[in-house]
């Protein structure tokens, strides 16, 4: 069982400690916008914010972030218009979309830290996140989108 | 796929030219296939339109032979509501190549409706009510073009006799406009109009007139984003495992490591410690051919998945022997090596290749060879079921929620009726989601324990336990004369075929496996024979992407290169005279044997057109500045390919930095026909050059005594955005409606790997011959 701060909601989640937090936040909170897609950190699917760091929360346990803010897809942004998630939109970025909500918080994470990163700053952070379908190209343009609005 | 496979072993009848002078036809689709294959004579009519006959002129297509064909009742697709809003029934599968979006677009622009009030429907698995709903084989705008296109007039005719009726004015005085109708002075929403418009009889195909191109609003613009974008960007898109249902359980499975195996003794009591763990059940285990049944193994459920998946990895299971378990893939692979030196099933012969040999100056002989793939979507297989009160319910990311709902079916002792399959989004399908078994566990598990169930797969559940692209060999050799032509070609490909799932194992490929790019090579050479070795199955061979298409496109493409290194010709020169002059080739004067399979399309409308090959081969060159001297261990490389009834060449430049083979730059040029959505189209041939990278880089399931040997994302590779083909090209081939439109979900993997091999031979002069060739130089 544990405490935390989800989307801005203190929540009390009550699963076993060692619970990863993926199935934690999509089973026990209902938010499926997190992905599994690997269980071992090599995809970046399932990305979630950590006070506001964006960490794998299938390698996460419930119990390791007691007391600490959690952010998901759902919760980036209010109305859905994050700046990441708008140039999303504005490239088309997604195909089967399945990555997205990962990909998507990896890059909320690194323009938080660096606003305006070098496009070699960009690969190299989204380099955990796999897209099967390929969408790498327009995803590094998503992000430099974003974090500049050229 | 599915359907052909399930009539494999039928040998069609050769296609019968549909008559080339009667430009409008009317398919309507009580019209059964045999009559009108038939030809003019049959049930044709010549029908009469009020619009341009440009505009549209009715082409058959494979759609009408699929199960359950084609409809076109806009009763069934669309419901106009009275507030304005249009709802269109998305039937086929989405997994990421557009369908959903594009083919309810082609709708709305037909129609006159404004994308931003429309809003999709996704159909249940129901053939019957909505025709064929199988998404493999890039068929959905090849099939489903036509019906959309009339699906929309038959609506803009009824919205025009709804106005014409309330204003008491002719219909031919009735224009329909954007979302609105007008007449002189009166002016009506489609909200307006709705019920009465959907009161109007549906009316005949001859009574309906079509946009010219010039009026399109969406089709052919790439202005419409996908109609999930904002779903999928703010977590809010329903994928399978996104179902939740009350009272569900969450099962992971223990899968026979070998194929056929059954568990002989399990230990759960450290998976019944695990908190959330309820129950531990077994499935029986099949060994093919056996379609799509589960492998069977012991399930546990749990409350929650995490810990269904920490139960399972704690589970003990013992399991006993199966045929497959000496399988070890890489020494098969030798084997294979030496079938393809030895004669094989002759599939195709023309001329005189044995004469043509013995006269050579210079022969010329290679061998490629392809390990087994898996298919690696991003949403790993998950399914779920509930099954209760003689009825059963599943949501699944399925690709032929029809094909599921009648297996389902079939597993669990039901009539297809008491059935439904509701399709969610699929997280990437690739071919792996047309085969069910995932959701007939969830199904066989529910009606177990009588409540509903949610099997969820592992990642190595998936990289372990798919059905494999197949493993292969395939080895050209050439003739050349004193010339320095070609004048023979012998072909021989070795790989383990799709139908060992479906049907006792001959060792052989089956027409549509021969007919991906072996048979049909489009080569102008007089003295020609592909044949084929036996190579038995020992793994569940299914189908990806692109199919049989991927080997026969990386021997070919890489055979070719080759000879224009041995001949000391230009790469693309080469490849313009191996395919020589304009022409559709003729298959019956060619050789090709009668059951020879153009994708299931009726030969005559969809030809293997070398002017349209070289085209899209000129024109990735040309873009790519082909011909230029590249810096050193830099390269470029070209690849052009057919398949689907689609053309894409690619032209790849390579650079290897530090010994790694790095991709800056690619181009695709595509000819699909008719363009109808060239924003997706330009994002399937992005996506195709990444997963064409990742399978020429780094995809190989191998195996060891009878177990597949990988089992994640560390070592089944993929490519990533630190190494990935940087920037992709798209160039669209132009053509109006009358060049049948063709699908892009497929066509664009096959040349991609052939492109860079050749590319990395331009850099290094080092020839690779195997995939996956690894990152390192």
């Amino acid at each position: 069982m544990a405490t935390l701060k989800l989307n801005g909601e203190e929540r009390r989640i009550d699963g076993p400690d060692d619970m990863s937090l993926l199935w934690a936040v999509r089973d026990l909170a209902g938010l499926t916008g997190t992905k599994y897609g690997c269980g071992a950190g090599l995809c970046g699917a399932c990305t979630v914010h950590v006070d506001g760091v964006a960490v794998r929360s299938c390698l996460t346990t419930l119990s390791e972030v007691a007391g600490k803010e959690v952010t998901t897809i759902e919760g980036l942004s209010e109305t859905g218009d994050h700046p990441v998630q708008a140039a999303w939109r504005e490239l088309n970025v997604p195909q089967c979309g399945f990555c997205q909500a990962g990909q998507i918080m990896q890059a909320a994470s690194l323009l938080a830290a660096t606003p305006n990163p070098t496009d070699q700053e960009i690969l190299e952070e989204m380099e955990g996140n796999i897209c099967r379908c390929g969408c790498y190209e327009r995803i590094v343009a998503a992000v430099r989108h974003a974090s500049t609005g050229i | 796929m599915l359907n052909y496979l399930q009539d494999a072993r039928v040998i069609p009848a050769a296609p019968t030219a549909p008559a080339r002078d009667v430009a409008i036809v009317n398919l309507s689709l009580d019209v059964s296939r045999r009559s009108f294959l038939a030809g003019a004579g049959g049930a044709l009519t010549v029908a009469a339109f009020a619009g341009s006959a440009e505009a549209f002129i009715r082409y058959p297509t494979g759609g009408e032979t699929m199960p359950h064909g084609l409809r076109t009742d806009p009763l069934t697709f669309v419901t106009l509501h009275g507030d304005g809003s249009v709802e269109i029934v998305a039937h086929r599968a989405e997994m990421g190549q557009g369908a959903r979006t594009s083919l309810p677009m082609v709708l709305a622009d037909e129609m006159g409706a404004d994308w931003d009030q429309v809003s999709l429907r996704q159909a249940p698995g129901d053939e019957a009510t909505y025709g064929n709903q199988d998404t493999d084989g890039s068929r959905s705008m090849r099939h489903h073009l036509q019906t959309m296109r009339q699906i929309g007039a038959s609506i803009r005719h009824m919205l025009a006799s709804a106005a014409a009726q309330k204003w008491e004015v002719e219909v031919s005085a009735v224009e329909v406009g954007v979302h609105e109708v007008k007449s002189g002075e009166n002016t009506a929403g489609f909200g307006e109009l709705a019920e009465l418009a959907m009161r109007q009889p549906v009316p005949d195909f001859e009574a309906l007139n079509f946009k010219d191109a010039a009026d399109f609003r969406y089709i052919g613009t790439g202005d419409v984003s996908i109609y999930d974008i904002r779903d999928i960007t703010t977590g809010k898109a329903i994928y399978g495992a996104d179902v939740m249902l009350p009272g569900m359980k969450v099962a992971v499975i223990a899968r026979p490591p070998v194929v056929g195996a059954e568990p002989t003794a399990f230990d759960s009591a450290d998976a019944e410690e695990i908190p959330g763990v309820e129950r531990i059940e077994t499935l029986p285990s099949s060994i093919p051919p056996a379609k799509f049944a589960p492998l069977g193994g012991v399930a546990v459920i749990a409350s929650n998945t995490d810990a269904a998946i920490k139960g399972r990895d704690a589970l003990k299971v013992t399991w006993g022997d199966s045929p497959h378990a000496s399988y070890n893939s890489e020494a098969y692979l030798a084997e294979m090596r030496e079938t393809a030196k030895q004669p094989g099933q002759v599939l195709r012969e023309e001329g005189d290749v044995d004469a043509a040999f013995a006269g050579a100056a210079k022969t010329v002989t290679r061998q490629y060879a392809q390990a087994h793939m898996v298919h690696a979507t991003m949403e790993p297989p998950v399914a779920v079921a509930q099954v209760a009160n003689g009825k059963a319910e599943i949501w699944a990311p399925v690709q032929s929620p029809y094909g599921a709902r009648q297996d389902i079916a079939a597993a669990l002792g039901m009539p297809v009726a008491d059935v439904t399959v509701h399709m969610t989004l699929l997280g990437g399908g690739f071919g792996r989601k047309s085969k069910c078994d995932y959701a007939i566990e969830a199904a066989l598990l529910s009606q177990k324990i009588g409540a509903p169930v949610k099997v969820q797969w592992t990642r190595e559940d998936d990289i372990r336990h798919g059905f494999n692209h197949t493993t292969s060999v395939e080895r050209i050799e050439a003739a050349v004369d004193a010339d320095g032509k070609v004048v023979g070609w012998r072909h021989n490909s070795v790989a383990p075929s799709i139908l060992s799932t479906f049907a006792p194992d001959s060792g052989h490929q089956f027409f549509i496996e021969n007919g991906m790019g072996h048979i049909d090579v489009p080569f102008e050479i007089p003295n020609l024979r592909c044949e084929n070795g036996k190579a038995m199955a020992h793994a569940r061979i299914g189908w990806f992407r692109a199919v049989s298409n991927v080997p026969r496109a990386w021997a070919i493409q890489s055979f070719a290169a080759e000879l224009a290194e041995e001949l000391g010709k230009d790469q693309k020169e080469m490849l313009l005279e191996l395919i020589g002059s304009d022409r559709k080739l003729d298959p019956p004067t060619q050789g090709f044997p009668e059951n020879f399979w153009d994708y299931g399309e009726v030969y005559e409308e969809y030809p293997i057109d070398t002017a349209r090959l070289k085209n899209v081969l000129n024109l990735a060159a040309d873009k790519s500045g082909w011909g230029a001297e590249a810096p050193d261990g830099e390269g470029w490389g070209l690849a052009v390919h057919r398949s689907f009834v689609t053309y894409v060449a690619t032209a790849a430049k390579v650079k290897i930095v530090d010994g790694q083979i790095t991709v800056p730059e690619v181009h695709m040029a595509v000819d699909c026909g008719f363009a109808v959505n060239p924003e997706r189209i330009r994002s399937q041939m992005e996506g195709a050059a990444v997963m064409g990278m990742t399978l020429a880089l780094h995809s190989a399931i191998t195996y060891e005594d009878g177990a597949v040997v990988q089992s994640n994302y560390h070592d089944y590779e993929m490519v990533r955005s630190t190494n990935f083909p940087q920037v992709v090209h798209t160039h669209i081939v132009e053509h109006p409606f009358s060049v049948h439109a063709s699908g892009v979900g497929e066509p664009g993997v096959p040349p991609v790997a052939p492109a860079i091999a050749n590319a990395v031979f331009n850099a290094t002069g080092k020839r690779l011959r195997d995939l996956p060739f690894g990152e390192s130089i």
